[in-house]
């Protein structure tokens, strides 16, 4: 399934997960690796168990019935597609809150300075716009160095413009801090753009594994969405 | 530059729509506030009241004066009769209020974070909540005479029941979202109540501090009216035995002036201590 991963150390194995609710497998014993600071995008129709399959990642499904092996590294760090922001705690706090290191602080500023939010600590979340709380967002995944990102459609509340400066912003984070990334798309032009591997969701299983370089990727992959009609 | 142009374009057939830079639009809201527009209505009641009395209109013995009840007022105070009262009144609302709101709270801290706590203590206060707390007064005298305990304990139960109310929905009434963020920040449960469930609890409990104050004010009145040798609420039941209005307008005066400065405290309080909430814009 995962032909590039196997010669390099894997931050992620998942073997033969599966999820269901009810009757409805959403997940069907799939196969996934992915090595260590490689980015790959997760795209899939609507309803094809996208999220259902970050949150098994991000451990947030304990409520949900299935099986299956998984293997994540110590730090993950997930962006979810609203910024989530403590309202009642200002920019910094919101950084650095349950990051236990000595030197938070410095490190949450330092943060705070990569996003290019520095003068903006003591603000409000409320008093940002919605595209300077989403890079709130990304500092506070980042400020623990996670070894493992996972990010649910991070930039689908935001405008197009500020779309594209937040795929730089998130680039650049990413090729500096080095971590695997999971990144759930809709979007196929920012999953070209961003990833070092494209991957496809469909029937419950990863349908198409394949590079951004690829000739005629768009046309691929929109074919494996079935959006060419 | 823009409206310009469209001014110039209309301007054709209607008057330039463009004046000092605005755009004119019908207003519909109900406009701009008249400076002291609160204090219009009141004085006007005052000054009809006052008429009526001078005219002979109103009768003394169904309510006195104005000028009678400021002169009763002045009387009260000189004999330090207005004090005694009202510092009896206050010291039970006040301790009535500390009590009951305090474990009101701790209820619903234990009730609304722990299943135990909530299994225990939830069930039992929902049937209290079904009983009108005045309903409890005959109960409760049998059982602690008609003394300040009773007064304070009845003050307290009904100063709990709101304030259990209010931040029992508050801790409860986490947004999911929330949790799952503390979940996957790794928070230690510790960080999650206080960074999290408590300041997420904290506007229902200032909606149950504004309620349980109010409540105080309300059981207070009645008990006091009911049995009492005390305090603002006997003072009037005494003036109502002598058919006294001015007395009782005066003691009307005084729990208005006190639940009006009460809440108008606590709100500020409020604002205070929400100040992140002022920012929010939608
Ligand atoms: N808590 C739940 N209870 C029942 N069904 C659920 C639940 N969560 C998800 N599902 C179902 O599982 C399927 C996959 O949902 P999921 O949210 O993973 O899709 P997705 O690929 O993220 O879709 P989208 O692109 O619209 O976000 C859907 O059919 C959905 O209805
Ligand atoms: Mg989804």
């Amino acid at each position: 399934m995962a032909p590039h991963a196997d010669q390099l150390t894997s931050a992620v194995e998942i073997r033969g997960l599966s999820r269901r609710f009810g009757e409805h497998v959403v997940l069907d014993a799939l196969d996934l690796s992915i090595t260590d600071g490689e980015f790959v995008a997760l795209l899939g129709r609507s309803g094809s168990g996208k999220s259902t399959m970050l949150r098994a990642l991000a451990g947030l499904d304990y409520d949900v019935t299935g099986d299956g092996e998984l293997r994540i590294p110590d730090r993950v760090s997930v962006v979810f597609q609203d910024s989530r922001l403590l309202p009642w705690r200002r920019v910094l706090d919101n950084v650095i809150l349950g990051n236990r290191a000595a030197d938070g602080r410095t490190r949450g500023i330092e943060a705070l300075a990569e996003v290019g939010l520095s003068g903006r600590e003591r603000a409000w979340p409320n008093q940002l716009s919605g595209g300077e709380q989403q890079r709130v967002a990304l500092a506070r995944s980042l400020v623990g160095e996670p070894q493992l990102l996972l990010a649910d459609e991070p930039f689908g509340a935001l405008d197009a413009l500020t779309r594209l400066k937040m795929h730089e912003l998130l680039r650049d984070l990413c090729r500096r801090h080095r971590p695997a990334v999971l990144l759930v798309t809709h979007d196929v032009d920012e999953a070209i753009k961003l990833a070092d591997r494209i991957v496809v969701l469909d029937a419950g299983r990863i349908a198409l594994d394949v590079r951004p370089t690829q000739p005629d990727i768009r046309d691929v992959l929109l074919r494996a969405l079935g959006v060419t009609a | 530059m823009l409206t310009s142009t469209i001014s110039s374009t209309i301007s054709r057939t209607a008057p330039p729509p463009v004046a000092h830079g605005h755009v004119r639009r019908r207003r519909l809201g109900p406009g701009r506030p008249i400076p002291y527009g609160r204090a219009v209505g009141p004085l006007l009641l005052v000054t009809i009241w006052a008429v009526a009395s001078a005219t002979g209109v109103l009768d003394p013995r169904m309510l006195s004066a104005p000028w009678t009840i400021v002169g009763t007022t002045g009387d009260l105070i000189a004999s330090g009769d207005l004090q005694t009262h009202i510092l009896a009144s206050l010291q039970r609302a006040a301790l009535g209020f500390l009590i009951g709101g305090t474990v009101g709270t701790v209820l619903a801290i234990v009730a609304g974070i722990s299943r135990i706590g909530e299994a225990l203590i939830d069930g039992p206060i929902q049937i209290k909540r079904a009983i009108p707390t005045i309903g409890l007064i005959p109960l409760l005298i049998l059982w602690l005479g008609i003394g300040e305990t009773f007064k304070v304990v009845i003050i307290a139960l009904a100063a709990a029941i709101y304030m259990y109310v209010q931040v029992f929905a508050g801790l409860t009434g986490i947004d999911h979202r929330y949790v799952e963020l503390a979940e996957v920040q790794n928070y230690t449960r510790w960080e999650f109540l206080r960074h999290v469930v408590f300041p997420g609890a904290l506007p229902g409990f200032f909606v149950g501090l504004r309620l349980s104050v109010t409540f105080s004010w309300l059981i207070l009145i009645t008990v006091e009216q009911i049995n009492a040798l005390s305090g603002v609420g006997y003072m009037m039941s005494q003036a109502q035995l002598y058919a006294q209005t001015d007395v009782i307008v005066v003691g009307l005066l005084v729990y208005g002036v006190f639940g009006f400065a009460s809440d108008t405290l606590l709100r500020l309080l409020e604002r205070r201590v929400l100040s992140w909430r002022r920012t929010l814009t939608s």
